[in-house]
């Protein structure tokens, strides 16, 4: 594999990664614990859908890819490169937040892995997403620390809801294909590197809420070949849905 | 009998009648009164109300509410219950405001001489 496909095929998943858990934290608009929380994880769903069209832009300026909306909504769950984690739904309020939590710890990562990337493009990404990650992760921190710290059933659940995330999460870190290409290039560290990173900086949160971090013994693989749970077909029938009415149509 | 939809009502649970229900620490949120601030420097505007369960969750949810839109460079939020002010009957101690023009900051001819400054720079 050139290195050019390698460096696509990183783009094109981080990129479905943000396009899809961007859409599943935008289904619980209007539907928040309270209008405050509501507004805010709305708005930071807004963000991901923004960081995922830079990524497709990414694509179609410097691969010769198709336009970012075709590209978004006229694919079909195979060809998507999203982890599973980003694709389940959106289940339990407590599982969303979870999500949140481990999801933007991670892209905190990547991201400031790709500052420091050889290819530009990713340096002057990662300098405009900088500001959002802060908030998104500071937001994370606060709830999780909230809802750890307010009695025995609510701690719980928060348990529960990262024992059930933790090897899903695992899968944001699937090794891409030839991505030592990218290593000995340094367009980005690698995934083993970023999970290392990552658990780093999801661990002292996790203390001082009291959670126990679960052993990665299974992580969830195959969103980055392809392979998907029968969840992301269903999301992108009804993300593209209008879209697809009429792809040319001018908005 | 209640029907709300609201879940920080229905977890009050107010149709279980046993006479008396205890509100848990930490289960009554409060309001925080949220100040804008335009660019450093810059005095911070009272701009609205959030609801949270304390100050930290307050300036969060008040940056989304009130910092996502136009320049923003800092915000406060203090608890609404920690402002004191007057009651409403003690509005007659201002007025006679009105009254004293002697106070007001006018008559100073600054103009003068911001003209003369703005005419020597150009």
């Amino acid at each position: 594999m050139q290195i050019q496909q390698a460096l696509q095929e990183l783009i094109t998943k981080m990129a479905d990664d943000e396009l899809v858990i961007g859409h599943r934290n935008s289904e619980w608009t209007g539907l928040g614990p309270v209008m405050e929380e509501d507004i805010a994880f709305s708005s930071m769903a807004q963000d991901k859908i923004g960081h995922a069209l830079a990524l497709y832009r990414l694509l179609e300026e410097h691969f010769g890819g198709t336009d970012p909306d075709q590209f978004a909504f006229l694919r079909n769950a195979a060809d998507f490169r999203c982890c599973h984690f980003v694709e389940m739904p959106i289940g339990s309020y407590e599982f969303s937040l979870m999500r949140h939590f481990l999801f933007d710890h991670a892209e905190t990562v990547r991201y400031q892995a790709l500052a420091l990337s050889k290819f530009a493009p990713f340096q002057h990404l990662a300098g405009k997403a900088k500001g959002e990650l802060k908030y998104h992760t500071l937001h994370a921190d606060a709830w999780i620390i909230q809802l750890c710290t307010a009695g025995k059933d609510s701690r719980e659940r928060m348990q529960a809801a990262l024992d059930n995330s933790f090897q899903l999460a695992g899968g944001i870190f699937e090794p891409g294909p030839a991505e030592e290409l990218l290593i000995a290039e340094e367009i980005y560290p690698g995934e083993s590197a970023l999970y290392k990173q990552w658990l780093s900086h999801i661990s002292p949160v996790m203390e001082k809420a009291g959670l126990v971090l679960p052993e990665m013994t299974a992580p969830v693989y195959g969103g980055r070949t392809g392979k998907h749970t029968p969840y992301l077909q269903q999301l992108l029938n009804e993300m593209g849905e209008v879209f697809r009415l009429d792809p040319e149509a001018t908005w | 009998m209640n029907d709300s939809l609201d879940p920080r009502v229905n977890r009050l649970r107010l149709d279980k009648n046993d006479g008396s229900f205890k509100v848990e620490e930490g289960e009554n949120w409060n309001v925080f009164e949220v100040f804008h601030q335009e660019k450093r420097g810059a005095h911070h505007e009272h701009v609205g109300c959030v609801h949270a369960p304390d100050a930290n969750l307050a300036l969060i949810f008040a940056k989304e509410q009130f910092g996502r839109r136009k320049k923003c460079v800092n915000l406060w939020v203090v608890r609404s219950a920690d402002i004191l002010a007057f009651d409403l009957e003690d509005e007659d101690m201002f007025a006679n405001n009105p009254d004293k023009t002697y106070r007001d900051a006018s008559g100073f001819k600054v103009m003068e001489k911001i003209n003369k400054f703005k005419a020597h720079t150009k």
